[in-house]
C-alpha cells in the first residue's frame, strides 16, 4: 500500500469532518426550531467524533501527532479540507443544502470505504456509515419538503441555495495526485468515481424535490492542496482559541 | 478468574447516560479474555464514534475488574466489532423501557428511508399510533417521538 497516498486521503476526510462539525455547531442555540437546533448540534458531535477517529488512525498508523494536536495546532496551509465546508452557514436554506450535498458525498465515500483494503479505515467505515444514514435522512427530508411540498418562497430559496452551493459542492471531488495509487491499492474508489456516484444520488433527490441542477458551473478547487478561502483562518482562530492558551492542559 | 466472573461484575457497570442498563446488556463489551488469574483483557466499542461517555465507561470497567483483585487489566476501545442496536440483550431492552425509552426494533438491514422510526411502540401505553418528531434527541443515540394515543412525547433508542 502507498502510505503517503493513504495518509493524504485520511487528512482530506478528517479535515472535512472537523470543519463541517464546527460550522454545524454554530447553529447550537440559534436553530429555527428546537428540534433543528438539536439536529445540527448532534450531527456536529458525530462529525467531530469521526474526525477524532480518523486523526487517531493517522496517529497510530502513520506516526502523526496526537489527535488534539492534529486538529488544533496545524497552520492553515496544512489543512486539506475543501472550500465547501469552510463557507459560513449563511441562512438556514444554505446550511440545509450544504448539509445534504456534503452528506450525500460522505455516504458515497464511506460506503466505498467499507470495502477498503486498509483495514482500520474499513472497520471505521462500517460504523460511520450507520451514523451517516441519520444525517442524510435529516438533510434529504428537508430538501424534499422545502423543495416540493413547501411554499413558493421555500422552493425559490432552496433553488438559490443549490445554485450558490453547486460550484463548491463539485469542488469536494478535486482530483488528487494520489488517486491512481489509492484505486490500484484498493484503498478507495477515487474522486472521479465518487463524484459520479454522488451525482446520481443527488440528481435523484433533486428530482423529487423539484429542484434543477445547475448546468454550467465551474468547480472551486484548491482546498485539497492547502489553498483556502478567507473564511477558514477566522474559523481556525476561533476553534483553537482555548486550546492554544495551554496545549498541555488536561481536560 | 473466569470470563463468567468478569461478565458478572461488568453487569454492575452502567451507562452514565442511561443508568438502568449495564455495559454488557448494552452490547458494548465485545470481548473478555482471561490471560491468567491476574491478567484480564477487555475489548469495548462505543455506541457512536463520538460517544462522550466511552471514557467514563472504560474507566468504570477497569475499576470494576481491579476490584476483583486482578492487578493487570487492559481495556481496549476499538471498532473490531462495530456496535449496533442488534447487540442489545433482552435484559437491555427491558432496561431501556424501564428508563422510559422505546427500545430499538431488530432489523436485518437499515434502509436510508429509516421507515423503522415511524410507528415505534410508545413506552408508556404500548400504542403504535406514534409519529417520529426528530431523528435527533438529547443524546446521540436517541430520537424524539409523539404518541397519538396517550398524547405524550417520548424518546426512542434509535436503531443503528
Amino acid at each position: 500500500m502507498n502510505a503517503s497516498a493513504c495518509r493524504d486521503l485520511i487528512f482530506r476526510l478528517s479535515d472535512d469532518e472537523l470543519i463541517i462539525a464546527h460550522r454545524h455547531s454554530e447553529w447550537t442555540g440559534l436553530g429555527p426550531l428546537l428540534e433543528e437546533d438539536i439536529a445540527f448540534s448532534s450531527i456536529a458531535q458525530d462529525k467531530l467524533g469521526h474526525a477524532q477517529a480518523l486523526y487517531t488512525i493517522l496517529h497510530e498508523h502513520f506516526g502523526e501527532a496526537d489527535p488534539d494536536t492534529l486538529a488544533f495546532m496545524r497552520a492553515e496551509p496544512y489543512m486539506k479540507c475543501c472550500h465547501f465546508v469552510e463557507l459560513p452557514n449563511g441562512e438556514y436554506d444554505f446550511s440545509l443544502m450544504r448539509h445534504f450535498l456534503f452528506d450525500a458525498a460522505e455516504y458515497v465515500r464511506w460506503t466505498a470505504l467499507t470495502q477498503s483494503s486498509f483495514e482500520p479505515l474499513a472497520k471505521l467505515a462500517m460504523k460511520i456509515r450507520g451514523e451517516l444514514k441519520y444525517h442524510l435522512y435529516h438533510a434529504q427530508t428537508w430538501v424534499k419538503q422545502l423543495g416540493a411540498q413547501g411554499s413558493e418562497e421555500s422552493h425559490a430559496r432552496m433553488q438559490t441555495a443549490l445554485r450558490e452551493a453547486w460550484p463548491y459542492a463539485l469542488g469536494m471531488f478535486e482530483a488528487s495526485d494520489h488517486d491512481a495509487a489509492l484505486v490500484s491499492d484498493g484503498v478507495f474508489i477515487g474522486e472521479e468515481q465518487a463524484h459520479n456516484d454522488w451525482l446520481a444520488f443527488v440528481r435523484n433527490t433533486m428530482d423529487q424535490a423539484t429542484l434543477i441542477l445547475p448546468e454550467d458551473a465551474e468547480p472551486v478547487y484548491g482546498g485539497r492542496k492547502g489553498y483556502h478561502t478567507d473564511h477558514l483562518q477566522p474559523l481556525l482562530t476561533e476553534m483553537t482559541e482555548v486550546y492554544r492558551i495551554d496545549p498541555s492542559a488536561e481536560w | 478468574m473466569t470470563t463468567d466472573r468478569v461478565y458478572e461484575v461488568l453487569q454492575s457497570v452502567c451507562d452514565p447516560e442511561i443508568p438502568t442498563i449495564s455495559v454488557v446488556d448494552m452490547g458494548i463489551v465485545t470481548a473478555v479474555e482471561v490471560v491468567h488469574d491476574d491478567h484480564v483483557r477487555v475489548a469495548m466499542t462505543p455506541t457512536f464514534v463520538g460517544c462522550p461517555a466511552i471514557d467514563v465507561m472504560r474507566n468504570d470497567v477497569l475499576n470494576a475488574i481491579q476490584q476483583l483483585g486482578v492487578s493487570t487489566v487492559e481495556v481496549n476501545v476499538n471498532f473490531d466489532v462495530p456496535w449496533s442496536t442488534n447487540r442489545l440483550t433482552e435484559a437491555g431492552r427491558a432496561a431501556l423501557l424501564k428508563h422510559g425509552l422505546a427500545p430499538p426494533e431488530h432489523y436485518e438491514s437499515l434502509a436510508l428511508e429509516l421507515e423503522v422510526l415511524n410507528n415505534v411502540a410508545c413506552p408508556y401505553c404500548g400504542s403504535r399510533n406514534t409519529a417520529l418528531k426528530s431523528p435527533f434527541g438529547p443524546t446521540l443515540c436517541r430520537s424524539l417521538h409523539y404518541c397519538n394515543a396517550c398524547l405524550q412525547a417520548f424518546e426512542g433508542f434509535k436503531p443503528i
